[in-house]
């Protein structure tokens, strides 16, 4: 029994034991977790941490090693750019310099060539001057020939002045206007007029003196070179003494023509038709009649259109060449 | 025998009518009888006789009316109001060639008068049977229908326009080459009067081959053609730089430099203002009139000529030198200065003293060696005396001023500079001084001539705001002196000597 009661006191004592057992472990229960836990966690982080450290030293090791390989290589190559951009600094400059004396050696030759611009200048001042003097020797041609233009039309108005004056010219018996007794030397004028009456074809001077001997006045005002000379003045004829030329131009004159050599005939045939002196005034019916004589030899041609003009005697000579045109 | 008196009566009245145009006309050529005819009411009688039967006085009356116009612009007015030009025009295609001739000249005396006048002809189809006029083979009728062209022509753009539109430009040239002389010179003045007005009317006489015809007749020896030629080669040349350019191809300039010599006054004006035209674009334009040896035949003709011709040959120097400064020193090489300085002291009128005044300061404005040939003329005091001058015009004025101020910024010759220290209102002399500060610190001698010329004394002398530009000219010129000097010279120096004797006692 007493065993038993042991047993039932210790089974008491055991339950209450083990419900103070229990009661106390429960009430640590959560306090002995909580440390449990606490002990746990502090020990797992430190075996993260060891681990992590460790991971750490290694990770450390393999980046430092890179970074020296990648900066060495890097460095390597900014020593290279570097030499490199020193070289091309070193060309640059002696490009510059080359450049430098190439461009001003060719601005100075071609572009703003002093000696050229000097040469220009002067040689500008030569042709200045030679263009002076030729523009000088064009104004004065320019000139002269206008000069001259103008004494030519001045001389030839004074001839023609002559011919309308040809009555003025002095005669053996009576001086002219223009050749007084007074004066040193005859008046150019009178010149002239001499010159008017000297050089004329002898051919139309007979057949005018013919028609003026008909007492018809010469109807026929040609122009001035080719005819001249009032019949009445006779005194300065020095052709008689000098062969007579045939006329020269090929002018178409007008009136009673004769051919070139029939003057010559009719002097030789009667001499003193030719000879212009004042003699009796019968002298030139005389001379017509003796020319008369000869008429038959000689006549020739058709009636002319002045023929009607100048007469109704029908003995009068024709011209030669009638079929020309008068003017 | 009655129908022998009916006949008589109308040959009579056919006499009459005959008489009185023929008188009209005669009596139409003084200017006096003009306004007694218009009061007599001319107008209206000669209106129907135009349209009689007889040509002659058909011709006769229209004759007539060309005088009355041609003298009176009221009369012209009047034909204008009558409606007589469309009935003109219209029978100008089908008349003989005296008609013809005669309403050609009544339709130019219409137009010459005014702008309106002009349009009134061009209105009433008058430029169409111009045209067919310039047509025909007379050359009598050509010339008349090519003078009443330019007449219209002559006033504004828009009527020359009308003319060129009617196709008139190819028959011109072709009377260009017509040898009657009259005809040429009224197709050439024709030609120019249709070209002077803008770029593309010159471009449209250019494009129809004018240029080598015109350049063609330049040495014949008709002075009035000549004159027209180079008048309407100047039109051409003046709008812009290719017809500048093609004038030039056509090789004109070393025969038209012979024309400077003519007798003719206004045959060398018209050269003269040709080269004018031509120099004013491009230098390389100038370039080539230069290298024919331009330069000289200008200055010599600027020597023989006075008064308002000498203009373009002045405003040519000018042009030519403004482009580049090789080109002024060729100006200057060529004795152009000197010239200058004699047109400028012997002209009196105030627009050619601008140009004379101009041309100098676009010489003298490019290098120091420019400014130096300027002033060694002596043109600075003159120039200076033209702008201080209150009778001077305001154009003369302002550009003797810029003239002054060009040359003087580059002049660094002082002896001449010294003059105009004296003379020179405050705005040039800035400049003088300007100058002197420049030169003077590099150069002893000039400072020793500065001094005994009096220069620093007047420098001294001279007042200025202090902080102004002209201040510190000045200071710049006195710091190139040593002190005493400059104390010596500045003014009142002598008072304030004698005022230290007042103070001093003898020891």
């Amino acid at each position: 029994m007493a065993e038993l009661l042991k047993i039932k006191r210790e089974f008491e004592e055991f339950q209450k034991e083990y419900y103070y057992t229990n009661r106390e472990a429960d009430e640590n229960r959560e306090k002995e977790n909580q440390a449990v836990t606490q002990i746990q966690s502090w020990f797992r982080g430190c075996k993260v941490r060891a681990y992590l450290s460790h991971l750490h030293k290694k990770a450390i090791i393999i980046q430092k090693i890179w970074r020296g390989f990648t900066a060495r290589a890097r460095v390597r190559q900014m020593v290279k750019a570097a030499y490199f951009i020193m070289k091309m600094n070193f060309y640059e400059e002696m490009v510059v310099r080359i450049q430098r004396t190439w461009r001003g050696f060719f601005v100075r030759k071609y572009i703003h060539n002093f000696y050229a611009r000097k040469k220009y200048m002067e040689g500008l001042v030569m042709k200045n001057e030679l263009v002076r003097r030729e523009l000088d020797q064009l104004e004065d041609l320019q000139k002269r020939e206008r000069d001259c233009l103008d004494m030519v039309k001045e001389h030839t108005a004074k001839v023609y002045q002559a011919h309308r004056l040809h009555h003025l010219l002095s005669t053996k018996q009576c001086p002219g206007v223009f050749n007084s007794p007074f004066r040193p030397a005859p008046h150019e004028m009178e010149l002239l007029l001499r010159q008017q009456v000297k050089y004329q074809a002898p051919t139309r001077l007979a057949s005018r003196g013919k028609a003026c001997l008909l007492g018809i006045p010469s109807s026929t005002s040609s122009t001035f070179p080719v005819t001249l000379g009032s019949p009445l003045i006779k005194t300065s004829r020095t052709y008689s003494s000098r062969p007579i030329l045939p006329p020269i131009a090929n002018k178409t004159q007008q009136g009673l023509y004769r051919e070139a050599g029939e003057a010559w005939e009719q002097r030789l045939h009667c001499r003193e038709l030719m000879l212009c002196l004042q003699t009796s005034y019968m002298h030139l019916e005389e001379a017509q009649n003796q020319l008369r004589e000869l008429e038959p030899v000689r006549l020739r041609g058709t009636g002319s259109t002045l023929h009607h003009l100048s007469h109704s005697s029908s003995s009068f000579p024709h011209p030669a060449h009638t079929g020309k045109s008068f003017r | 025998m009655s129908q022998r008196h009916v006949v008589q009566v109308f040959e009579q009245y056919q006499k009459a009518r005959m008489q009185f145009v023929q008188t009209v006309a005669d009596l139409a050529n003084r200017p006096q009888n003009i306004e007694l005819l218009q009061n007599a009411g001319v107008m209206s009688l000669l209106r129907p006789l135009m349209l009689d039967v007889v040509p002659s006085i058909q011709h006769t009356a229209a004759l007539a009316l060309g005088r009355l116009a041609d003298n009176s612009e009221d009369l012209a007015e009047a034909v204008v109001k009558e409606d007589i030009l469309p009935q003109l025009a219209h029978s100008l295609a089908l008349q003989n060639r005296f008609y013809k001739k005669a309403a050609a000249f009544v339709l130019r005396a219409v137009a010459k008068h005014s702008p309106e006048l002009s349009q009134a002809v061009v209105a009433c189809r008058g430029v169409d049977a111009l045209v067919l006029c310039l047509e025909e083979f007379d050359p009598g009728v050509k010339e008349a229908a090519a003078w009443a062209l330019g007449n219209i022509a002559r006033h504004n753009a828009a009527l020359s326009q009308s003319v060129v539109d009617a196709g008139a430009v190819p028959l011109l040239v072709l009377s260009l080459l017509e040898p009657e002389m009259a005809l040429k010179r009224i197709a050439a003045s024709t030609l120019s009067d249709i070209s002077k007005h803008t770029p593309e009317l010159a471009q449209t006489v250019v494009d129809t081959g004018a240029i080598a015809h015109l350049a063609q007749m330049i040495l014949s020896p008709d002075t009035k053609l000549k004159r027209q030629v180079f008048a309407a080669l100047t039109q051409i040349s003046k709008h812009s730089v290719s017809l500048a350019e093609m004038v030039i191809e056509a090789e004109i300039f070393p025969a038209a430099m012979s024309c400077l010599r003519d007798p003719d006054e206004y045959v060398k004006k018209n050269v003269i203002t040709l080269m004018r035209e031509v120099v004013k674009h491009t230098p390389e334009l100038a370039q080539v009139i230069v290298n024919c040896g331009g330069l000289e035949a200008v200055i010599d003709y600027l020597g023989n000529c006075h008064g308002n011709v000498r203009l373009p040959g002045i405003m040519m120097l000018g042009y030519v030198a403004a482009h580049s400064e090789s080109l002024a020193m060729a100006v200057i090489v060529s004795k152009g200065v000197p010239q200058l300085a004699l047109c400028l002291s012997e002209e009196s009128e105030d627009h050619i003293k601008a140009a004379t005044v101009w041309s100098v300061g676009q010489i003298g404005h490019h290098t120091p060696e420019h400014a130096k040939a300027v002033t060694t003329a002596n043109l600075l005091p003159k120039i200076l005396e033209l702008y201080m001058n209150a009778s001077s015009s305001e154009d003369l004025q302002t550009k003797s001023k810029k003239a002054l101020k060009s040359v003087l910024q580059k002049c660094t010759y002082l002896p001449s500079l010294e003059p105009l220290l004296y003379e020179a209102p405050s705005n040039i002399l800035k400049h003088v001084v300007c100058q002197f500060s420049k030169v003077l610190p590099h150069d002893s001698k000039a400072r020793r001539l500065f001094v005994t010329s009096g220069g620093l004394k007047k420098v001294q002398e001279i007042e200025a705001e202090p902080g102004s530009p002209l201040q510190e000219y000045i200071n710049a010129i006195n710091g190139c002196f040593p002190e005493e000097i400059v104390r010596y010279y500045s003014p009142g120096y002598s008072e304030a000597l004698l005022e230290r004797l007042d103070d001093y006692q003898p020891a």
